[in-house]
Formats: C-alpha cells, sequence, structure tokens
C-alpha cells in the first residue's frame, strides 16, 4: 500500500472532530493494521515475570500478527511473527507455555529461539530423490524478528526499524509514571478479557478520555472515589500521542456539585446511593504520593492502570474493524503482604467485566458504533479546552487526550 | 472414588440443596435481584472466576462478594448506579455431584449453562462451566455459605452485570 495516499479527507476543523467513516470502513482498517500496528509505533507484548523461564512463552497479538514472546536460555527475551516460513501457518497455537524449540506442527520444520531455521524434515529427499533445491538456504527462511526493549519489566516490541528506543517514544512523563507503577517486580493475580463489539479506536477514545469517567461511571463519583473537582492532570506525551490522567480523591473541593448536576449524579435514583459494606473500597496510600487513580494510555492501545490498589496492564486488540477484545492482566507486587493481596482481590469489584467503575465501558462504545454506522460521512465533535493536545493541570475537564491520540493516528495514517 | 461409590452418594444429593440451587436459577432468570442476597449465609463468598486462572493457580475474581452487604452492593448497583443494555438470563443446570457431607451441610458441585438474551431478541450462549458450592442449613433453611463460579472461558461478551 502506497504510505502516502491518503484514504480519505479528515475534517477541516482537525482533532476536535473525528469522521464516523474510521469505525466501520475496511479499507481503513487495512491501512491501520499497515501503518499504525507493524509502522512506527511500539507495542506491549509481556511481562518479564510471565516468562521467568527458559523456555517459557506467551503469545500476544500485534494487531492481527500473531506473536511468540520467548525466554531464551541466555535469560534474554526475543520475539517474533508466529508464523511458519513453510506454509504460514503458526507455530504456537497456546496463549502460554514452555517449548525446548519451536517446531510447526504441520511439517515439523523447526527453529531455535532466535527464530533461525533448523531442520526441514526430508529436506534432503529420499534416496536423493526429492527434497529442498541446493540454492535452498535455510538463513533466508527464519522466522520474522521483532525489536524488543524492556521497561521495568515490562516488553514492548515494534516491527519498525524506523521507530526510536522504546524510552525516547514515551517520553519523560510516561516514563515517570511506568516507573512509579512498573518499579518494583509485579506479581500476576489472574487474566480475563471482554469481547467488545465495537472498532479498537473506540475503547481507546473511552481510555484516554477522563470527562466520561466521573460522568458515565457514577457509582465511583457518588462514592467520591474520581470527580474532575479534585487535584489532577492530564499529562501528555510525546506531542499528544500518550496521556496520563491522575487525580487525588482527598483533595475533592467541588461539594455538592456533582449532586447538583444536570446529569445522572444528581438524579433522584442516585440520590441515595451508598455502599452497605464499604470494605470494598478501603484502600491506603499505594505510591505515598496520594494518587488514587492515574490512567496511562501507550499509543496505540497500551494501558497502564492504577485505580486506588488496583493495578493492572490492558491492552485492546483489534478484532476486526467491528470488534475488539480488551485483555486484562491484573497486577501485585512481588512483595505484598496478604493483607495487601486481599484487598487488591476485593478492589477487584471495581474493574474488569464486572466492575463497578468499568462494567459501561463495555458497552458505550457499542453505542457509538451503532450510532455513527448510517452517516459515515459525519463526525464527533469533541471541543473540551478547544483543540488542545497540551498538559492541562488542576482540572481535566478536556478533551486533549483523545485529540492527542489522533494527532498521533493521523501523523502514522497520512489522512 | 469408584463411580459406584458416587452413584450411591448421589442418589442422596438432598432436596434441600436442589431446592436451593432450583431457586437461586429462578430468582436470576426472573429478574428479583433482591431475593438474591438472602440465599446466602453472613459471612459468605460469592465469587466469578475462570478454568484458565483456577487451573493457573491464580487467585482472581471478576465479582468477589464475602458478606451479605456485598451481595445487597451489587444489586443495588445494577439497579441504581451501573449503566447497561437490560438482558436476561436463562439457566440450566445438570450433573449434581455430592462431593463431601456433614451434618447439615454439603459441598456440591454441578455444570451451568447460562443463555443471554437482549431486549432485540437476539440471544447467546453467555456463559458455561462448573458451580462449586457449599451448603449449610441456618435456621431450618438452606444457604449458599459459598458458592465459586468457575467460568470454562477467560473471553466474556462483553461484561457481566447480573450474577452468574
Amino acid at each position: 500500500m502506497d504510505q502516502h495516499a491518503s484514504l480519505f479527507d479528515w475534517p477541516e476543523e482537525g482533532v476536535r472532530r473525528t469522521p464516523y467513516l474510521i469505525y466501520s470502513d475496511t479499507d481503513v482498517y487495512e491501512a491501520e493494521m499497515a501503518r499504525i500496528f507493524r509502522g512506527r509505533t511500539w507495542h506491549y507484548l509481556a511481562l518479564e515475570v510471565e516468562i521467568p523461564n527458559p523456555g517459557d512463552y506467551r503469545l500476544m497479538d500485534v494487531g492481527d500478527t500473531s506473536v511468540i514472546v520467548v525466554r531464551t536460555p541466555d535469560g534474554g527475551i526475543n520475539a517474533m511473527v508466529n508464523r511458519c516460513a513453510h506454509k504460514g501457518s503458526m507455530l504456537l497455537y497456546q496463549p502460554f507455555g514452555n517449548v525446548g524449540d519451536l517446531m510447526c506442527i504441520y511439517h515439523n520444520w523447526l527453529y531455535d529461539f532466535d527464530g533461525n531455521l533448523q531442520n526441514v524434515p526430508f529436506g534432503k529427499g529420499i534416496n536423493g530423490k526429492g527434497g529442498l533445491p541446493d540454492d535452498f538456504q535455510a538463513c533466508d527462511h527464519g522466522l520474522q524478528r521483532l525489536r524488543v526493549e524492556i521497561l521495568h519489566g515490562i516488553i514492548f516490541g515494534t516491527f519498525s526499524d524506523e521507530v526510536e528506543p522504546l524510552r525516547d517514544y514515551m517520553g519523560p512523563e510516561m516514563l515517570a509514571n511506568t516507573e512509579r507503577v512498573a518499579g518494583k517486580e509485579f506479581k500476576v493475580l489472574g487474566y480475563y478479557s471482554q469481547y467488545l463489539d465495537s472498532n479498537w479506536k473506540l475503547y481507546i477514545e473511552n481510555a484516554t478520555d477522563p470527562y466520561h469517567a466521573t460522568i458515565l461511571h457514577a457509582w465511583a463519583t457518588k462514592l467520591k472515589l474520581n470527580r474532575l473537582t479534585m487535584e489532577g492532570a492530564i499529562e501528555m506525551g510525546r506531542g499528544g500521542w500518550h496521556h496520563l490522567s491522575w487525580s487525588k480523591m482527598a483533595t475533592d473541593h467541588g461539594g455538592e456539585v456533582y449532586e447538583t448536576a444536570q446529569f445522572r449524579s444528581g438524579s433522584e435514583e442516585m440520590g441515595q446511593f451508598g455502599l452497605h459494606d464499604p470494605s470494598v473500597i478501603e484502600q491506603w496510600d499505594e505510591f505515598g504520593d496520594g494518587i488514587t487513580t492515574a490512567i496511562q494510555t501507550g499509543f496505540p492501545n497500551f494501558m497502564l492502570q492504577q485505580i486506588h490498589n488496583t493495578i493492572a496492564v490492558r491492552v485492546l486488540i483489534p478484532r476486526g474493524i467491528e470488534g475488539s477484545e480488551l485483555m486484562w492482566t491484573v497486577l501485585g507486587y512481588a512483595d505484598d503482604e496478604d493483607w495487601k493481596t486481599r484487598g487488591r482481590l476485593k478492589q477487584g469489584n471495581l474493574i474488569g467485566p464486572s466492575g463497578y467503575i468499568s462494567m459501561e465501558d463495555g458497552m458505550v462504545g457499542n453505542l457509538v458504533q451503532r450510532g455513527t454506522q448510517g452517516d459515515k460521512d459525519k463526525a464527533s465533535v469533541m471541543e473540551l479546552a478547544g483543540d488542545s493536545i497540551e498538559t492541562i493541570r488542576n482540572s481535566r475537564a478536556s478533551e486533549c487526550g483523545v485529540r492527542g491520540f489522533y494527532t498521533g493516528y493521523r501523523e502514522l495514517m497520512g489522512v | 472414588m469408584a463411580i459406584s461409590d458416587l452413584a450411591r452418594d448421589n442418589i442422596h444429593v438432598p432436596a434441600e440443596v436442589t431446592a436451593l440451587m432450583a431457586e437461586y436459577a429462578h430468582v436470576i432468570n426472573g429478574g428479583r435481584y433482591e431475593e438474591w442476597p438472602p440465599l446466602f449465609t453472613d459471612p459468605c463468598l460469592y465469587r466469578i472466576t475462570t478454568r484458565e486462572n483456577e487451573d493457573r493457580g491464580l487467585p482472581l475474581s471478576i465479582i468477589l462478594c464475602d458478606s451479605q452487604g456485598m451481595l445487597l452492593d451489587r444489586v443495588v448497583s445494577i439497579r441504581t448506579a451501573n449503566v447497561f443494555i437490560p438482558h436476561s438470563y436463562r439457566h440450566m443446570v445438570s450433573c449434581i455431584q455430592l462431593m463431601e457431607s456433614a451434618t447439615d451441610e454439603w459441598r456440591v458441585r454441578s455444570n451451568y449453562l447460562v443463555i443471554r438474551t437482549m431486549p432485540d431478541g437476539s440471544l447467546c450462549v453467555f456463559s458455561t462451566g462448573e458451580y462449586r458450592d457449599h451448603v449449610v442449613m441456618e435456621t431450618g433453611e438452606p444457604k449458599f455459605r459459598e458458592r465459586v463460579v468457575i467460568c470454562d472461558h477467560s473471553m466474556i461478551n462483553n461484561l457481566i452485570a447480573l450474577p452468574l
């Protein structure tokens, strides 16, 4: 595909608009796979603690491409496309495991953990007949490797030779929060995923949008867990590509603004809402800085979450133009005392498919998907804080996070 | 345990247990969520997890309630605070097997299948897996001391708002 051919014209208002057609156009999707997912971007692959021993692997999808992330015998991490050079069959099909080498089940072509082709059954034929031609070079038929970099135990990969090193790609604002959350060794508490009937970008828009968080998720608003009237900020990284939204629940100065508002938290039915057993929100100051919610996104589809004491990595995998899979890896720390683990597991009620403050995120994307389907020439309007993609402090009434994402999107897509 | 022993024991899955399990399914399927917490003791354990987490010894739950108050908070939340497209479940429960029994308490496991129906009339196989229950008699009534729901699937179709 021509990297410079514009697929469509972006609205003249710029990133204050998002054209509806990008949620349901298959040509756009194919271009996204090439220009974003296989383009100049870094992608979340795995955590080091998930694959501690030589031969441990996990599979992760980068866009539509299945990738093997494996611990090598010398303790390193390699990543390569999960596809045999022979017929294109996937080599591994269990999400996690341990293997001694990489052998394709189909004709048993064998690769080492560097992706080098080691053996082709009957490559020399039988009785001198058949087999591979003399000019067949095994070194030309290895597995496609990804560049890999590791940041605080979080493994990233890219198909691009051009993209800058990971730390430069993330920039100082995102690096600081990554160190804050991932600065000590993780312990995996568990996994689940959500299949969402919506284009992948609709969930990314949700994750980069603190505007919705205190309105849609009225559960947390009523309990004063997260309000825009708390001390907080939206910090932007790499010219808007990445975002970090944080808040400190102890600093709310908004009084009853949400109770008297003309939106749902001010409604009569929400008026009496409270908890019978508040143990679900018993929490401690996780990092000693008073920050109770911090959502970091990395372009295009990586999320690092602290919601009270729930720590998680989320990655949003496109599943065709109108579907996506939100994969959660829920974490604690290796040095957690038992009471902390119990606290994190109980606060787990706040997040995931049944999360008190996340279940709505699974369905609003579908409402937008269905709402925008009919009029692909129209566009959504995102004008809170004008067209800024700059960091905003002491207010989060800005849609800079979403506009920032689309700044990166437009640059890579050439639209 | 030999199959013959299991078969003999299963003749004696007490009516109290099967009645409680049936009532649970009808309460949820009928949308009578306020009647769901009283089916448990206080304290109690109700949790939903996945077979993947269970097999790998990972403790994460999708829902975890350990008191009547927490069960009630789930109900109040789905009635007032949380937003989702209204829908209903239909539970199919089978192969109830008695694992342990003592005076007025039993541990049983069973299969469940939940079909979800949306307001537009569409339906899907929403969840299937295993119930692991600890049932006790409390003031003459059978109650769940524990109900652990282990979904065979790690991928959830959008969200789980209503109890499985």
